[in-house]
């Protein structure tokens, strides 16, 4: 008979997944030891096997579970030492997809088209190369107007149709005029866009941005243009303390005319908008031009400005990202330099939501 | 209009300071644009006494003195100027203090080894005068140890921007009447000041012009004698930042700037004959006073004499007939000139000057007698004379105007409750005059408008009027109306797109760029498409025709990063390109453009050598960027004749039908990267977004049902041998629609020339998906469908490979 424990030791000692296979045939294969003490079961007497039976049986069993035991553990080692001779270096770089980016205008005009349709303004365009009627005479300028000269326009030799003087648009207003004689009071609108003044310097480029804002409806005075800016401004810069300060202006196409200066503080050689101007530590400055819509421009639009009047604001875009965004100088805006688009632009996924926030914070 | 505080308070009586002065000037709509306080220049500087002196051990020109200064013992100062005596008073800037003139910080130091703790002052360094010959020497009484800005009585001078509709306050006394009226002080009246003549004009004055020019007023000063004005006038002359020339010149100056009336002083004896108004000849030309010719035309007015034009009218007195040191008798002209005439000549001419822009603003058109009196009064007062009886030829149209007004209107507009008598006091304070009466029960006011407020025509304006005064700071925000519950979409359908396409390339790994709208005119023409906009007056060669394609815009700033040492560039802008349209109108389209320029890949540990961008880059872009917009992308076709700009045998263009480009796609034309100076191989794409077509019927948003077939899909594997000039997109199309019940999908993975393809041929390997639908594919329908594959593609002459 054969000792169990001498097999189990016998076989948790082969070290080779053949050497275990030539032990399973020599205890368990057809000519197997312990396959033939199996066999001499049926020569026993009933008594005999009552006593032979389950110790050829635990033999058996315990040999079957120990080379199950014993490859799995061989196969595990085998496994092991592949995958060791698999190493790679994982510091090594991996390969890696471009970064887009979206410019600060784009997204910034993103924003504020989600400030203003919560505000109800739906949104309104109109071309930038513009007749001198629709920029100027339709906006109560007329042509001696001196606020003319005041808008260094770029012109073109060309006039339309109707012979008026063609020109690149100086503001986004004409397009006030525009959406009024199509679609009529009451209205509420931005418009936004590229706009062109013939002037360069440090802060100024002969291209920038604007956003316009119409309302005309029955009814609406100043405070509510005070109100529609405050909201606009806290939304905007995502700060309670915003404070206003109206100053009395004149713009040719509203009456009474504002302009709008914000409260800022400087921290850091940087302007951080809030809190008021008059505040220890803190400035003023102009951040946009308003009024109540000239009655001589209702009429050009077509509307009757004895039943509907309203207000109108338009916001340099530029300007506000550098604000919000902490950019210094405004050509960089216009260069394409992948350096300045890489550190200032935003990821296709900030998209600018009410529920989210419409800033991206650093 | 700058002024200094000293002269507005001539014509205001008032104890506020220059604070409140500042403050309360840009609450009512005069924006102060900066305050300059001499006395905060004149800190550290001192009203001191020069005790004794001595001669410097070292060096002969110096002086060692003892100086008290109010307080403390002595000091000892070093001083260089002759004047410098015992006893006398002068002004001493103690360390610390900054001198005006230079910025210099004095200190504590040693001149040629003697301590000197300050320095005795000149007034040229002090910014006080131009003397320089020595320091200076104040009265016996001046009270040693005051300050020297206290006692000198430093003046601040105040800078504020005018608006062009307010011609009154570009004379000081428009100013004061508007602070007067906001409270801060009471308004002195101008002196109703009538000057007889002694003698009649002896100057014939005619108006040939009575629409340029309504009204001229002149009368002559016989005997003046001109010189330099005294130092109060140029004191005032210089702190509204005017330079003094002579009394003659100084004095119409002084009657602009206080009452915003321009006036002239020819020189008598230089004019010819009778002085007239009258339009130029076309081409006339004349010598401006600023030594500058200008030619004339027939629209413009002047005043001219026997011998030729004088004067541009209202713009620019002539060089000819300027007043100089030896002028003894003068010819005062005050007229009054349309001011679109004024407006459209001065734009003409390109010459801006102070008359002009107070004419072409509007002058008080019943302040002719009053400025001219005033303007005599002075030049007498400063050189002498005898004047003329006054020649008034025609008359300024000085019909009042009345605006019919609601008091009610403040609230209704301007949001503030204002009340009616604090309104009539507003106005009345302003130069109007109000006549109170009822309408329907209601206050309606006719308000008459003083000359010097042109801008004021209805009743709007006096609202500002009365909201300005009574402070905006008063009107209360007031919510818009909402409307009711959330609030709605509002972006139209190509904002909606440009956003959607804007942010797909960026999340493809595009940085955008926002590009000048206009180009060098070279770089437009390269890209255009019939006539190009171009500007008559860009500001510069480089900005001069707007661009017809996004392209140009983004090569040179490809260029620009590539001169900075970018090795990988891949841009996009999406923007307008601007086309002629109907009607002399502009055509301007939404479009993306795109530039993949250097390394598509550096070189890597894994990939090897860096990959350059090839065409099939720019078009991966463009479906991706044309499905992200939701065009019908799998219906496009890919045709030729992207344009010459392109690489002709490396570029496309995808069209819905044979007319509709939405975009063109390739490798840029060696002879355009030579032009725009981009090296290597450049891919570039132009999405013409305006041109994908719109979303049709209203939003639904139900997609059409669809479940997983539950059935597995099988693949087939087809080589063909085709014409080697057959594009291989058409293969595709043909097979796609071979069985359109069962070909899902049709995926080219191979195109082979070579060993086993004949010459001239290559061969295609295409993978079709297909979809059982009701029960699995047997053999036969296997079969069926091969067939049908094999007889579409036998169409376009691909024989299936054995």
């Amino acid at each position: 008979m054969l000792d169990i424990d001498q097999v189990i030791a016998q076989i948790d000692g082969a070290e080779t997944l053949e050497a275990l296979e030539a032990l399973r045939i020599q205890y368990l294969g057809k000519q197997g030891s312990i396959s033939g003490l199996l066999k001499t079961l049926g020569g026993m007497s009933p008594e005999q096997r009552q006593v032979e039976g389950p110790k050829i049986q635990t033999l058996r069993e315990g040999a079957t579970a120990a080379i199950a035991a014993r490859k799995d553990a061989l196969e595990t080692a085998v496994l092991d030492a592949r995958l060791a001779s698999e190493t790679i270096d994982l510091s090594l770089p991996a390969p890696t997809a471009p970064r887009g980016s979206v410019h600060p205008i784009s997204q910034v005009m993103d924003e504020l088209a989600e400030i203003f349709a919560d505000l109800g303004f739906a949104v309104a365009t109109g071309p930038e190369i513009e007749d001198d009627w629709h920029n100027f005479t339709a906006l109560n300028m007329p042509e001696s107007h001196p606020a003319r000269a005041m808008h260094d326009t770029f012109y073109f030799p060309d006039r339309n149709d109707d012979g008026r003087e063609m020109l690149l648009r100086t503001h986004t207003s004409p397009v006030q005029i525009r959406t009024m004689l199509k679609q009529g009071a009451p209205l509420r609108i931005v418009a936004p866009g590229r706009v062109y003044r013939s002037d360069s310097d440090a802060t100024h480029t002969p291209m920038f941005h604007q956003i316009e804002g119409l309302v005309i409806d029955k009814g609406i005075h100043l405070g509510h243009l005070k109100w529609t800016l405050e909201a606009f401004l806290k939304a905007f810069f995502e700060r309670d303390d915003i404070v206003l300060r109206l100053r009395p202006s004149y713009f040719p196409f509203t009456e009474p005319s504002v302009e709008v200066d914000v409260g800022y503080a400087n921290a850091g050689g940087r302007r951080v908008v809030g809190g008021s101007g008059d505040a220890p530590g803190h400035a003023w400055m102009e951040v946009l031009g308003s009024g109540m819509v000239n009655r001589h421009v209702i009429e050009a639009g077509g509307i009757d400005p004895e039943e509907w009047q309203g207000f109108a604001f338009g916001i340099g875009v530029d300007r506000l990202a550098m604000l919000k965004y902490g950019m210094d100088d405004l050509r960089a805006f216009f260069d394409g330099d992948v350096r300045w688009a890489s550190h200032y632009g935003f990821s296709a996924l900030d998209v600018p939501t009410l529920s989210g926030g419409v800033g991206t914070p650093v | 209009m700058k002024f200094s505080l000293s002269w507005l308070k001539q014509y205001l009586e008032t104890d506020a300071g220059i604070d409140a002065i500042a403050a309360k000037l840009n609450a009512i709509g005069l924006e102060v644009e900066g305050v300059e306080d001499p006395a905060e220049k004149l800190a550290g500087f001192r009203v001191a006494r020069v005790l004794t002196t001595a001669r410097h051990p070292d060096a002969d020109k110096l002086q060692v003195l003892s100086v008290d200064t109010g307080e403390g013992g002595p000091l000892q100062v070093v001083c260089g100027a002759p004047n410098a005596r015992a006893g006398m008073i002068g002004v001493l800037g103690l360390p610390g203090a900054t001198v005006p003139a230079n910025g210099m910080v004095l200190r504590k130091s040693a001149i040629r080894g003697v301590e000197s703790n300050g320095m005795m002052c000149s007034t040229r360094e002090l910014e006080l005068g131009e003397d320089h010959d020595g320091i200076i020497e104040l009265p016996d009484d001046a009270p040693v140890g005051t300050d020297f800005a206290q006692y000198h009585g430093a003046d601040p001078v105040i800078d504020v921007a005018i608006t062009p509709n307010r011609p009154d306050c570009m004379g000081l006394y428009g100013i004061a009447r508007d602070v007067a009226a906001a409270g801060l002080g009471t308004l002195k009246p101008i002196e109703a000041l009538e000057i007889e003549g002694t003698f009649p004009c002896p100057v014939e004055i005619r108006i040939e012009d009575a629409e340029g020019c309504p009204a001229f007023y002149g009368r002559v000063i016989r005997g003046v004698k001109n010189g330099p004005s005294p130092q109060w006038l140029q004191d005032r002359l210089k702190s509204a930042g005017q330079r003094p020339i002579s009394a003659l010149v100084d004095a119409t100056n002084y009657v602009m700037l206080a009452y915003g009336r321009p006036a002239h002083a020819y020189d008598l004896a230089k004019l010819n004959g009778a002085i007239v108004a009258r339009r130029a000849g076309e081409g006339e030309s004349v010598v401006a006073l600023n030594e500058k010719t200008y030619t004339l035309d027939a629209e413009m007015t002047v005043i001219a004499d026997q011998s030729g034009v004088h004067d541009i009218a209202g713009i620019m007195g002539g060089a000819r007939s300027g007043c100089g040191d030896d002028t003894t008798d003068i010819l005062l002209e005050i007229a009054y000139f349309d001011p679109e005439r004024i407006a459209r000549t001065g734009r003409k001419l390109n010459l801006t000057s102070d008359a002009r822009g107070r004419f072409e603003r509007g002058i008080d058109p019943n302040f002719l007698d009053t400025g001219l009196a005033h303007l005599t009064k002075l030049i007498q007062t400063l050189c002498g004379g005898e004047a003329s009886e006054v020649a008034r030829v025609g008359a300024a149209p000085a019909t009042p105007k009345i605006v019919h007004f609601a008091p009610s209107l403040v609230e209704k507009l301007g949001g503030v409750t204002v009340s009616p008598a604090e309104q009539q006091r507003i106005l009345e304070s302003l130069g109007f005059s109000v006549v109170a009466s009822e309408e329907h029960g209601a206050p309606s006011w006719a308000v008459t408008v003083p000359g010097w407020r042109p801008d004021v025509d209805g009743a709007p304006d006096l609202v500002e009027e009365v909201v300005r005064i009574h402070g905006l700071d008063k009107v209360e925000s007031v919510p818009l109306p909402r409307a009711e519950g959330v609030a709605r979409p509002t972006a139209t359908p190509a904002q909606t797109l440009e956003r959607r396409v804007r942010r797909a390339a960026a999340a493809r790994g595009l940085l955008e760029a926002v590009t000048w709208s206009f180009l060098p005119e070279a770089a437009a023409q390269a890209f255009a498409e019939g006539d190009l906009w171009v500007l008559a007056n860009p500001i510069s060669e480089d900005m001069k025709a707007m661009r017809p394609s996004l392209l140009p815009g983004l090569l040179m700033a490809a260029r620009r990063n590539l001169d900075r040492g970018a090795s990988s560039l891949r841009l996009f802008e999406v923007g307008r390109r601007y086309l002629r349209g109907a009607g002399g109108a502009s055509d301007e389209r939404l479009t993306l453009g795109l530039v993949l320029a250097g390394e598509k890949t550096p070189r890597g540990w894994a990939t090897g050598k860096a990959a350059a961008f090839d065409a099939y880059d720019a078009k991966a872009e463009v479906v991706a960027l044309l499905a992200e917009a939701g065009a019908p992308v799998d219906k496009l076709q890919v045709m030729g004749e992207a344009g010459p700009q392109f690489h002709p045998g490396q570029s496309a263009t995808l069209r819905l039908g044979p007319k509709t480009v939405l975009a063109r796609f390739g490798m840029l034309h060696p002879r355009l990267a030579k032009q725009f100076d981009v090296e290597g191989a450049v891919a570039v794409a132009e999405i013409h977004l305006d041109a994908i077509p719109a979303r049709k019927g209203a939003a639904s948003f139900a997609r059409v049902s669809y479940a997983p077939p539950p059935l597995q899909a099988v693949t087939r594997d087809f080589a063909f041998l085709v014409p080697a000039a057959l594009p291989a997109g058409d293969l595709v199309r043909v097979v796609q629609g071979a069985d359109k019940a069962n070909i899902v999908a049709t995926r080219l993975f191979d195109d082979f020339r070579g060993q086993g393809v004949p010459e001239g041929q290559k061969s295609l390997a295409l993978e079709v998906t297909l979809q059982p639908l009701e029960k699995s594919y047997k053999d036969e329908d296997l079969k069926a469908i091969s067939e049908k594959v094999t007889a579409a593609a036998a169409k376009l002459g691909a024989v299936l490979r054995g």
